[in-house]
């Protein structure tokens, strides 16, 4: 069903006040793609379609176990790149209680004055029923968000699980390391070494402990079996808390930025991130044996390639309309 | 009468409001009427270290206590009340140092020396994390300024109490008898270790260091337990002035303490049961010599409904004196010794505070105990478990959750006559006195003092000399204190909120399911689950009413954005449109509604957001909640609703309503 005038005129006047970066504007939208209901799916996929090709800035991902200081970090990393006159956006994940669905999101206390700056946007998310993970909403909000500020960060618990998810969603995977918190076989184990980009070992003014915490990492590095072999992750060792090396993080994330640009790896990630995304919803709903379904033209990787144009979440909805097709002929 | 009768305790009332120069007034009247000593209640932004005209400071001013922003406050304050004879106690905590520091040039002024004075400075930071809320630096800071005014205290005022370490304030956070117990000594501890390991002190002075800490404790309804649980305290501080810090003098050994009586068991509903509550609480910290308090302090009777008038502090001043001077408990040595039940109940409570402590120790102590949130979240539960013991009336609390039926209370008949009024244009003449102390003071001075006071802190040197002239020349409270955030930076405590177990299953909970099935179908009709914003507008850090809606609102089902405390509107509004929540729940207990909530109401209209609904909670008088009502808030909610999980189900109601298509 097309959207109705009334809603072109929404999706519209929303997408016009996200990329001129109105906070008022990005907020009713995040709250409109939230809305599970099937009446409104279609303004929905719209609203995300029109984001597309508005990239305004990188997205960041700042993972790490709870306690190693990642709002910390992030409220000292705002405060820079606020000087440096970015405006930016952040998403906070947090998890929500698998029996009651309610949650509490304390990220807004957390990241004291970052959350309290103007020029700053702020969205707290509950995990809902992704155990360890985030919510199916992550992606479809950091894609209207990063159409809206110049850099966008999503910061989430990270319990090794959902490293690898939010790996699909983000340029730059910044993970936080708390010294002593686990040795390397711990690190291996959680399956964390494979994906982060940067590994910032927090509370060096704890001293030899932090900088062991970080050999390890470094020896651990080159063990992990990691994809992309021409860029090597960089580990740095500072202090949210007395912000310490802060620049020097900045600094790497750039470089990072700059080296997704020069070899062209940007590209592919985001388009591994944007199969991977449509892969992963369509086994939520209908399974391996959905999937199965998906062949030719209609394999994942072809279907979504062909289509640059369209949000990850109107792919699935196509894809998922095909695989119903295909398991009801079958059934007849 | 006995001719052996003990002296009594000090007797006083925690008071001062609008002004200086009233609250002089009141302090006068106080004393005249038998009042034995004085008990400051400054206002937030003097605790929390603004000016009057601060931004922050709106609606504050001169509300929960006096403003004093410089030296001529503090004079008029004391005006015709010679400090050399004076006790006086001072709540004051992030900014005990300046505040101190005017008291002492008050009395130079007065012509008395600082050796001579008598009173406390509240001073205990680590319960303002845990409680009350009107920390401003990070503990490591605020520990190094308590350990400097011990340190001058010492040599300079010996006679004067520099730290009064707080359980009163834990057990209005929820703290158990055990609780109380061990988090004040791991707090004790966490401030004498300090002591001991910057000042470079001696055998001696440690002694008397010891000898000079003081502890304010709470004391409430279950009166027994709580007189033995003085006699633990007493108990274990001996045990860890010998064991610990190597103390033999007894006399320094004896611990040392006042009381205000609980405030947590007031009640709005019927409140003149609390004449009651308060006589009785009383009763349990006098009785026993051996667990006797060195001073009183007793709330009023209608606490829970708004500020008291000077009436009813009168009348919790005469209960006092009828307990000193018409009954005889001052006649006899302790009524409890020897006796098996108070021994018994005192050694449970011992052997488990002793346990607690050690918990704490072992993680490194009090400063590390508040930042990785464990005594915090230990005082949630206990205090949820607390709430939910009300609601499911297993906790009996006489007019509120059983033997409601009433009938009118004449005291209460006048409405908004039964409480004080407040002088709406104290704000706006503070403020102009304070203009006019700027401008006649010698700029040049001020400036000399300021640079002197950031070099002591630099340099690492005691703060309180430089504190003193800076007094003298004229600095202001916002002024000392900006020099003290630029240095030391400002902090925020954990909340100890996110890690609250949830609600139980079973009989108990069994209206907590039913708002859970009403909120996940509101959501669904809403699209999206059901999102709330709990926050505090304004300087007061009480803040663990909020934080049980939001523990509770996350027990049904609701998600819960915590923005915590210290928020101006503005930031309220900003908050409610990032987050984009369905209803806004702001609580605010002091007395400052009428200007912040009207505010927030006010700016999210601006904002374009005026569709999002706003409760309010606190300690709201019945016609203030009107006026609230009339500016737009939905609904406004008051001690005497004790049933959070009805008021989860009304915010349901409330958030449906404001949605329908």
């Amino acid at each position: 069903m097309p959207p109705s005038e009334q809603d072109s005129t929404l999706v519209k006047r929303l997408r016009d006040g996200i990329t001129t970066g109105d906070p008022g504007a990005v907020s009713e939208a995040l709250n409109r793609i939230d809305d599970d209901r099937p009446e409104n799916r279609e303004t929905v996929l719209a609203l995300l379609d029109s984001a597309i090709g508005h990239d305004r800035g990188p997205r960041i991902g700042i993972t790490g176990a709870p306690g190693s200081g990642k709002s910390t970090l992030l409220d000292a990393l705002v405060g820079v790149l606020r000087d440096r006159g970015r405006s930016v956006g952040i998403l906070a994940v947090d998890p929500s209680s698998q029996k009651t669905g309610g949650a509490l999101l304390g990220d807004r206390m957390r990241l004291g004055s970052a959350a309290r700056d103007s020029g700053v946007f702020l969205r707290s998310l509950a995990a809902r029923d992704q155990l360890g993970g985030l919510s199916e909403i992550t992606g479809p909000s950091l894609d209207l968000m990063q159409a809206g500020f110049d850099q966008v960060f999503v910061e989430t618990v990270g319990v090794g699980q959902s490293e690898a998810s939010v790996i699909d969603l983000v340029d730059t995977l910044v993970f936080v390391a708390q010294p002593a918190a686990g040795d390397l076989i711990q690190f291996m184990k959680a399956g964390i070494l494979e994906w982060p980009d940067i590994f910032f070992v927090n509370k060096s003014d704890l001293g030899k402990i932090a900088t062991r915490t970080a050999t390890e990492l470094l020896a651990g590095l080159d063990l992990a079996g990691r994809g992309d072999t021409e860029y090597k992750p960089q580990v740095l060792c500072g202090s949210a808390k007395h912000g310490l090396e802060i620049e020097t993080l900045i600094d790497a994330i750039d470089a990072h930025q700059q080296y997704l640009k020069s070899s062209g790896q940007g590209e592919v990630r985001r388009a591994q991130g944007r199969v991977a995304r449509v892969r992963s919803l369509l086994a939520t709903n209908y399974g391996r044996h959905g999937l199965s379904q998906l062949t030719g033209p209609l394999e994942i990787e072809t279907y979504v390639g062909a289509r640059p144009e369209s949000s990850a979440e109107r792919l699935s909805d196509e894809l998922g309309r095909e695989v119903e097709a295909a398991l009801g002929k079958k059934a007849k | 009468m006995s001719p052996n009768r003990d002296r009594p305790w000090l007797i006083r009332t925690y008071s001062g409001h609008s002004s200086a120069q009233a609250s002089n007034a009141l302090y006068r009247s106080n004393l005249a009427k038998g009042q034995t000593g004085l008990s400051v209640a400054f206002d937030l932004p003097t605790q929390t270290g603004y000016d009057s005209d601060h931004p922050l400071a709106r609606g504050e001013v001169g509300k929960v206590g006096v403003p004093i922003s410089h030296i001529e406050d503090m004079q008029c304050l004391f005006e015709e009340i010679p400090l050399d004879k004076m006790n006086t106690s001072m709540t004051i905590n992030a900014t005990a140092a300046w505040l101190l520091s005017l008291y002492i040039a008050t009395a130079q002024r007065q012509g008395s020396s600082p050796e001579v004075l008598t009173g406390t400075t509240q001073n205990d930071i680590i319960k303002e994390y845990l409680s009350r809320g009107t920390f401003v630096f990070p503990p490591d800071a605020s520990m190094r300024l308590t350990s400097e005014i011990v340190a001058y205290t010492v040599d300079h005022a010996p006679r004067w109490n520099p730290v009064n370490i707080c359980s009163y304030h834990l057990q209005e956070a929820g703290a158990t008898p055990v609780q109380e117990i061990a988090f004040a000594m791991a707090n004790a501890i966490s401030v004498l270790d300090r002591v001991r390991e910057n000042a470079d002190v001696d055998d001696e002075t440690l002694s008397r260091i010891f000898g000079r800490i003081s502890f304010f404790l709470n004391a409430g309804i279950r009166f027994v337990e709580e007189m033995c649980k003085c006699r633990a305290m007493t108990l274990l501080w001996e045990e860890i002035g010998r064991e610990r810090y190597g103390i033999s003098d007894e006399k320094m050994l004896r611990l040392r303490y006042g009381v205000q009586v609980n405030s947590l068991g007031l009640t709005e509903a019927q409140p003149e049961n609390n004449i009651v509550r308060i006589a009785l609480e009383a009763l349990g910290v006098t009785l026993s010599k051996k667990a006797r308090t060195r001073s009183l302090q007793l709330p009023a009777w209608n606490e829970a409904l708004g500020l008291p008038r000077p009436w009813d502090q009168q009348l919790s001043l005469r209960t006092q004196q009828i307990l000193a001077f018409e009954t005889d408990i001052l006649e006899y040595e302790d009524l409890f010794d020897g006796s098996y039940v108070v021994e018994k109940r005192t050694s449970e409570l011992l052997s488990a505070a002793r346990e607690e402590l050690q918990r704490v120790l072992d993680m490194g102590g009090a400063v590390d105990a508040v930042e990785n949130a464990y005594m915090k979240q230990r005082l949630v539960e206990s205090h949820t478990a607390r709430l939910r013991a009300i609601e499911s009336g297993e906790l009996v609390v006489v007019g509120v959750n059983e033997y409601q039926e009433t009938v009118e209370s004449p005291l209460v008949e006048g409405g908004s006559a039964s409480i004080l009024k407040v002088d709406e244009s104290a704000e706006r003449k503070q403020i102009e006195s304070l203009d006019a102390f700027r401008k006649k003071r010698n700029a040049d001075d001020v400036a000399q003092a300021l640079r002197q006071l950031e070099d002591t802190i630099k340099n690492g040197k005691n703060i309180m000399p430089a504190s003193i002239e800076a007094a003298n020349a004229g600095v202001t409270t916002g002024e000392w204190s900006q020099v003290l955030r630029d240095h030391f930076g400002e902090y925020r405590a954990p909340t100890g909120v996110g890690t609250a177990p949830v609600a139980a299953t079973g009989t108990a909970s069994e209206g907590v399911e039913r708002v859970r099935v009403r909120v996940d179908e509101a959501s669904r009709k809403l699209g999206r689950r059901l999102k709330i914003l709990v926050g505090k507008p304004g300087l007061d850090g009480h803040s663990n009413g909020a934080e049980q809606i939001a523990v509770k609102a996350r027990d049904v089902g609701m998600e819960v954005v915590y923005d915590g405390i210290r928020l101006t509107p503005q930031e309220i509004v900003q908050s409610a449109r990032d987050e984009g929540v369905h209803v806004i729940g702001l609580s605010i207990l002091s007395g400052s509604h009428g200007v912040l909530v009207i505010d927030v109401v006010e700016q999210l209209r601006e904002a374009g957001l005026g569709h999002i609904p706003v409760v309010v909670g606190g300690i709201i008088p019945e016609d203030d909640a009107t006026k609230l009502i009339e500016a737009g808030v939905v609904r406004v909610y008051t001690p005497k609703d004790f049933d959070l999980t009805r008021i989860m189900s009304e915010i349901v109601d409330v958030v449906s309503e404001h949605n329908a298509a």
